[in-house]
C-alpha cells in the first residue's frame, strides 16, 4: 500500500456522476457542419493551410502550429471548407475566434496515416509528430503535450522519476475520463508507456479517484495484461483533488513550488484522456480528431459520447434530449465550468462536458451578505490561500495587495465560493482582479513600447539632421578641397550602432521599469496571459508578439 | 468588468458564473444554530434563576430588531434581507446573558441599542465592525450604570426573599418591589465578585468558598449556567460552526494562569475550574470570543487571540477592578486583531518548506 498525502482544504460536492455512466460510450452521429477554432490549445492559434471551397480528407492538416507555443488543428471528417471566419466560440472573453466551416461529405475518407515505430524515433522527431498531430492535454488546460515533453534547461527528461497519469476526474457529474478509462484502459496504458519511453520517467502512477471503482479495476486489469510496472493508485474522493498540482502532492508528498512546473521536482502529469491520444497518434499516426463529451444534468439521456472536434453543442444537447425548462447550458463541471452564450458554439478540445442546466438543478443563491470573516473559505482554499483578504483586496481594488497576498497562487477552484455562507462570488472577484492585473501590465508594456518608438524617433530625427550637416560639410568641403569623400561611410556605419545602442538601451529600461509581476507566475498563468494579451491585441486590431512565454510549460490543471 | 462583457448582470451572478452549486449554508442558518446552542444554558438559568432573564432576551430581542432596521433603513441598505440573517438576534442575547437580568428596563434596551447603532452600524455594518457590539454594549453599560450592574439575582433558595414572575416583571418595568422587601433581599453580588471583596478583607479562598453562595465548581447556579454553555459550545464545535482553536485556547490558557497562581498560593487565588465556571468564562469562550467578525481569520491567529484573551481574563478577574475580565478581555484582543491576522498568515500551497524551492514565506 502507498502512503498517500494529503492537502489542506478541499470540499465534498456532491458527484452527480452516476446517471452518465449507466451507458457506454456511444459515437455521435457525424453533423451537418462542424465548426473548427483554430486555437482549441492553449497558446498561438494555428496559422489557416487551407482555402474556403477546399476538399480536405479526414485528418488533414488544416492549422499549422505557428510558433512554439502552439499546435495543430485538423479536418475532423473529410468534407468541404465552406468558411474561414470569426465565429463565437467557448471563451469567458465572449470574443469570436477564428474557426473553419468544415461541411462533411460524409464520406468519412481519411488522409494516410500510419503508426510511428517510437521506440526507434528520436524523441525530438516524436514530439515533433505528436505536434502535428494536434496532441494537447484533454483535462481542462489543452496545454500541448510536446512541450511537457521537452527537457528543461538544467533538468534532463532522465531525472524525471514519477509520471503521473491523472484519472482523478474531481468535478462532480463530468464522467468522460471514467468512461475512458473503464472501456479503452489498454489503450491508456500503452500511451502512458509511450509518454514514460519519451519522459525517460522512472515510475508511473495512475491516480484515480475511489468513487470510480469500475474505472479502477479496467486500468488494474490493463496494467496487469500490459505486464508493464504501473501502479494504479486510489485516491480519496475531494474537489479540487484532480488538480495536478493537489493530485502531485497526494501522490508523492512534494509540492510543486510557487511559479514552478513540476518538472523541476522531477514528477510530470498528463491526463489520462491525453495518454490515449498519444497512443492513437503514435501506434496509428491518427491525429486528435475526437474527444469524449459527457451531455448531463437536465436532460433526459445522460451519456458520453465520442463527439468529432467542431461538432456543434446543439447536437449533442439534441442527443441528451435536453428537459424543456432548460434555460442554459454549462461547458465543463458545476465548479469550474463556463456558461454557454449559445449552442451554436463548437465542442473543442478542451470540452469535457456540457450541463444542461435550470433552475431546478442549480438553484440561484441568495443575495451576497457581506463577508463576516467566518474563514470557511480560508478552511477548504487548496493553495493555502485567505480568500477573504483577497476578496476585500479585489473589491477595494487594492490589487497590489491582493498579488503581494498571492493571489495568482490561486487556481480558481471555486472551493471557497462554494462554502461561503454570505454567498460571496469570490471566484469571480479574483478573476476580475487577476485580469485588471493583466490589463495593467499590458498597458505597461504597451506604454513602454510606445517610449521605446518615441525614443527611436527622437533619435532618428536628430540622426537625420546630424547626417545632413555631415553631408553639407562634406560637400563644402568637397568643393573647397576638390577631394573625394572617403569618410562618408563611416558616420553612417557609426550612426547604425547608435541606433542599435539607444534600442537596447530603450529595451533595458524598459525591462527594468516593468513590474516584477509575471516573474512569479506559473506557465499555464502566462499561457492565460498569453493566451488574453493575444485576444486584446486582435480586439484591438494590433499585433503584438506574444513570445516571451514560450519557454515555460505545464499543465495547470486537469480535474 | 471586461470578462462579464458578455453576459447581463443580474441580481444572481451564480447563474453565470461558476461555481453553480453552493453549499445550502447560509449566514442567517449559522446564526441561528447558535442562538439554539444558547438555549441549553438559558433553560439552567431560568431553572435556578427564575424567567426574569426571559424577559431580558425578550427585551434585548425586541431592541436589537428594531435598532438594526432603522440603521439599514437610514443606510439605506435591504432591510428585509439583513434583518434575516438574525446577527442582531445574536448580539442582543449575548448581551441580555451578560448582565443581570433583574435590572429596570432601559438597561437592556440602552446597552443593545448602542451596541446595534453605534459598536456595529457606524462601523459599517455586518461583517465590519471592529470590536465584539455585545461586549461594547457591556462596556458602556458598565461604566455608565455600575450600579444596576451589580444587582444579580440570587438563585432559589439563596436570597432572603425570592421574586415569583410578576414580582420580577413589576420591578423589571415599574421599579417596584413589593412590600417589605428590599432589593439587596433578593439579590446578591456575584460569586468572583464576592471572593474579590472577601480577598480582600483577608479571608483565605477556601474559607470563602464554603459559602452558601458557591456550589462545587463555581457559584451555586450559575456554575450550572456555565455548564449548559459548555453543553452548546460543544455542540457549535460538533456541528463546525466553530472550530476547536478559541475554546481551547482560551479555557486553557485560562486554566494555565490560575493554576500557576493557586499552587503558589492557594490562600489568595481560587483554582482554575473556579474560574472556568464563574462569571462568563465558558459564554466567551464559545460564543463571545469566537464571534468570526471581531476574532482572526487564521488558525495560529486564532490561538494567540485568545490565548491573550484567556490571560487577560484572569489578570483582570485576579488583579484589576471589574468584577469580570470576560468582556474587556475581548475589546483588548478585539485591538489586536489585524495584527494577529497579518503576522500568522499561513504559508501558501507551493512556498513552504525547503522543498518547494526559494520562495518562503510571504512577501
Ligand atoms: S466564507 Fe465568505 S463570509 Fe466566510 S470568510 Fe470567506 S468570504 Fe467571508
Ligand atoms: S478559487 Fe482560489 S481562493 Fe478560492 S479556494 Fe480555489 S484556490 Fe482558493
Amino acid at each position: 500500500m502507498r502512503t498517500l498525502f494529503k492537502f489542506n482544504g478541499g470540499i465534498h460536492p456532491p458527484g452527480n456522476k452516476e446517471r452518465s455512466t449507466q451507458r457506454g460510450i456511444a459515437r455521435a452521429p457525424l453533423p451537418a457542419k462542424l465548426v473548427i477554432p483554430f486555437r482549441q490549445h492553449a497558446g498561438e492559434a494555428a496559422r489557416p493551410v487551407v482555402r474556403v471551397g477546399d476538399h480536405v480528407l479526414k485528418g488533414q492538416l488544416i492549422g499549422m502550429p505557428d510558433g512554439y507555443f502552439s499546435s495543430a488543428v485538423h479536418a475532423s471528417t473529410s468534407g468541404t471548407i465552406a468558411a474561414i471566419a470569426a465565429q463565437p466560440i467557448a471563451h469567458p472573453s465572449g470574443l469570436p475566434d477564428l474557426c473553419a466551416t468544415l461541411i462533411p461529405d460524409g464520406r468519412e475518407e481519411w488522409i494516410p496515416h500510419a503508426a510511428v515505430d517510437y521506440r526507434n524515433s528520436d524523441p525530438a522527431e516524436l514530439r515533433q509528430h505528436l505536434r502535428m498531430c494536434g496532441v494537447v492535454g484533454l483535462g481542462g488546460a489543452v496545454f500541448p503535450s510536446d512541450l511537457k515533453l521537452r527537457p528543461l534547461r538544467g533538468h534532463p527528461n532522465k531525472d524525471i522519476g514519477t509520471l503521473i497519469l491523472n484519472g482523478a476526474e474531481c468535478e462532480p457529474y463530468i464522467t468522460c475520463d471514467d468512461m475512458l478509462m473503464r472501456e479503452r484502459a489498454a489503450e491508456i496504458v500503452q500511451g502512458a508507456e509511450m509518454l514514460r519511453f519519451m519522459l525517460e520517467a522512472g515510475e508511473v502512477l495512475i491516480g484515480i479517484e475511489d468513487n470510480k471503482p469500475q474505472a479502477v479495476a479496467a486500468m488494474r486489469q490493463a496494467v496487469a495484461d500490459s505486464g508493464l510496472p504501473f501502479e494504479v493508485v486510489v485516491v480519496p474522493t475531494i474537489y479540487p483533488g484532480g488538480s495536478a498540482k493537489q493530485l502531485i502532492r497526494v501522490l508523492t508528498g512534494l509540492e510543486v513550488p510557487s511559479g514552478k512546473l513540476p518538472t523541476e521536482i522531477g514528477v510530470q502529469c498528463f491526463n489520462v484522456a491525453t495518454a490515449c491520444s498519444v497512443y492513437r497518434a503514435l501506434a496509428h499516426g491518427e491525429p486528435l480528431l475526437s474527444r469524449i463529451v459527457t451531455i448531463t444534468g437536465n436532460v433526459r439521456r445522460a451519456q458520453n459520447y465520442e463527439v468529432l472536434l467542431g461538432t456543434p453543442v446543439q447536437e449533442l444537447v439534441a442527443l441528451g434530449e435536453a428537459l424543456p425548462d432548460t434555460d442554459r447550458y454549462i461547458m465543463g463541471g458545476p465548479m469550474m465550468g463556463l456558461p454557454l452564450s449559445s449552442t451554436a458554439i463548437p465542442l473543442v478540445k478542451a470540452s469535457n462536458c456540457i450541463i444542461a442546466a435550470s433552475d431546478k438543478l442549480f438553484p440561484p443563491a441568495p443575495p451576497a451578505l457581506p463577508c463576516i470573516r467566518c474563514s470557511r473559505c480560508a478552511q477548504v482554499c487548496p493553495a493555502d490561500l485567505q480568500p477573504m483578504d483577497l476578496f476585500w483586496f479585489s473589491q477595494s481594488r487594492e490589487f497590489d495587495k491582493a498579488q503581494q497576498f498571492s493571489l495568482f497562487d490561486c487556481i480558481e477552484c471555486g472551493a471557497c465560493s462554494y462554502v461561503c455562507p454570505s454567498h460571496i462570488p469570490l471566484v469571480q472577484y479574483f478573476q476580475f482582479a487577476k485580469s485588471e492585473i493583466r490589463a495593467r501590465e499590458q498597458d505597461q508594456r504597451a506604454a513602454d513600447h510606445a517610449r521605446e518608438r518615441h525614443e527611436f524617433r527622437e533619435y532618428r530625427i536628430e540622426r537625420e539632421k546630424q547626417e545632413k550637416a555631415e553631408r553639407l560639410a562634406a560637400r563644402e568641403q568637397a568643393a573647397k578641397q576638390a577631394q573625394p569623400p572617403a569618410a562618408s561611410a563611416t558616420p553612417a556605419d557609426d550612426a547604425q550602432q547608435k541606433i542599435q545602442a539607444a534600442i537596447a538601451r530603450a529595451r533595458e529600461q524598459a525591462a527594468a521599469s516593468r513590474p516584477k509581476n509575471t516573474d512569479n507566475l506559473t506557465a499555464q498563468q502566462q499561457a492565460e496571459i498569453a493566451e488574453i494579451e493575444a485576444r486584446r491585441a486582435k480586439a484591438h486590431e494590433r499585433a503584438e508578439p506574444a513570445g516571451e512565454v514560450a519557454d515555460n510549460h505545464s499543465e495547470g490543471r486537469s480535474q | 468588468m471586461p470578462r462579464f462583457a458578455s453576459f447581463s448582470l443580474t441580481n444572481n451572478m451564480s447563474a453565470f458564473f461558476a461555481p453553480f452549486i453552493s453549499k445550502p449554508d447560509t449566514v442567517s442558518a449559522i446564526m441561528l444554530r447558535v442562538l439554539l446552542a444558547l438555549l441549553p444554558g438559558i433553560a439552567l438559568y431560568v431553572w435556578h434563576f427564575g424567567p426574569a432573564i426571559l424577559v431580558s432576551i425578550a427585551l434585548a430581542s425586541l431592541t436589537a430588531l428594531g435598532t438594526e432596521a432603522l440603521m439599514l433603513k437610514l443606510r439605506d441598505r435591504p432591510v428585509r434581507h439583513f434583518l434575516s440573517d438574525n446577527s442582531a438576534l445574536l448580539t442582543g442575547w449575548l448581551l441580555a446573558l451578560s448582565i443581570p437580568p433583574l435590572a429596570p428596563w432601559w438597561l437592556v434596551v440602552v446597552g443593545t441599542a448602542f451596541a446595534i447603532a453605534i459598536a456595529k452600524h457606524l462601523y459599517g455594518g455586518l461583517g465590519n465592525n471592529p470590536f465584539n457590539p455585545a461586549m461594547v454594549g457591556y462596556a458602556v453599560l458598565i461604566v455608565s450604570f455600575p450600579a444596576q450592574m451589580t444587582h444579580w439575582i440570587a438563585p432559589h433558595g439563596l436570597g432572603l426573599a425570592e421574586l415569583d414572575f410578576l414580582g420580577q416583571l413589576e420591578y423589571i418595568f415599574l421599579g417596584a418591589l413589593p412590600p417589605n422587601v428590599t432589593l439587596d433581599a433578593v439579590t446578591m453580588a456575584t460569586p468572583l465578585d464576592t471572593l474579590k471583596t472577601r480577598l480582600h478583607l483577608d479571608e483565605p479562598v477556601n474559607q470563602i468558598l464554603q459559602m452558601p453562595i458557591y456550589g462545587r465548581l463555581g457559584g451555586q447556579g450559575s456554575e450550572m449556567v456555565s455548564l449548559g454553555f459548555l453543553l452548546g459550545g460543544l455542540y457549535l464545535l460538533a456541528a463546525r460552526i466553530v472550530t476547536w482553536h478559541i475554546p481551547v485556547a482560551y479555557l486553557g490558557t485560562l486554566f494555565a494562569a490560575a493554576g500557576i497562581f493557586h499552587l503558589a498560593d492557594p490562600a489568595h487565588y481560587a483554582a482554575p475550574l473556579f474560574h472556568w465556571f464563574s462569571g462568563a468564562a465558558m459564554l466567551g469562550a464559545f460564543f463571545i470570543l469566537t464571534d468570526p467578525i471581531t476574532s482572526p481569520t487564521t488558525p495560529k491567529g486564532k490561538l494567540i487571540f485568545a490565548a491573550g484573551a484567556g490571560l487577560l481574563t484572569y489578570l483582570i478577574r485576579a488583579f484589576g477592578s471589574f468584577p469580570d475580565g470576560v468582556a474587556f478581555a475581548t475589546l483588548l484582543m478585539n485591538i489586536c486583531v489585524p495584527l494577529i491576522t497579518l503576522y500568522t498568515q499561513p504559508p501558501v500551497f507551493g512556498k513552504k518548506g525547503p522543498a518547494s524551492g526559494k520562495e518562503k514565506g510571504r512577501p
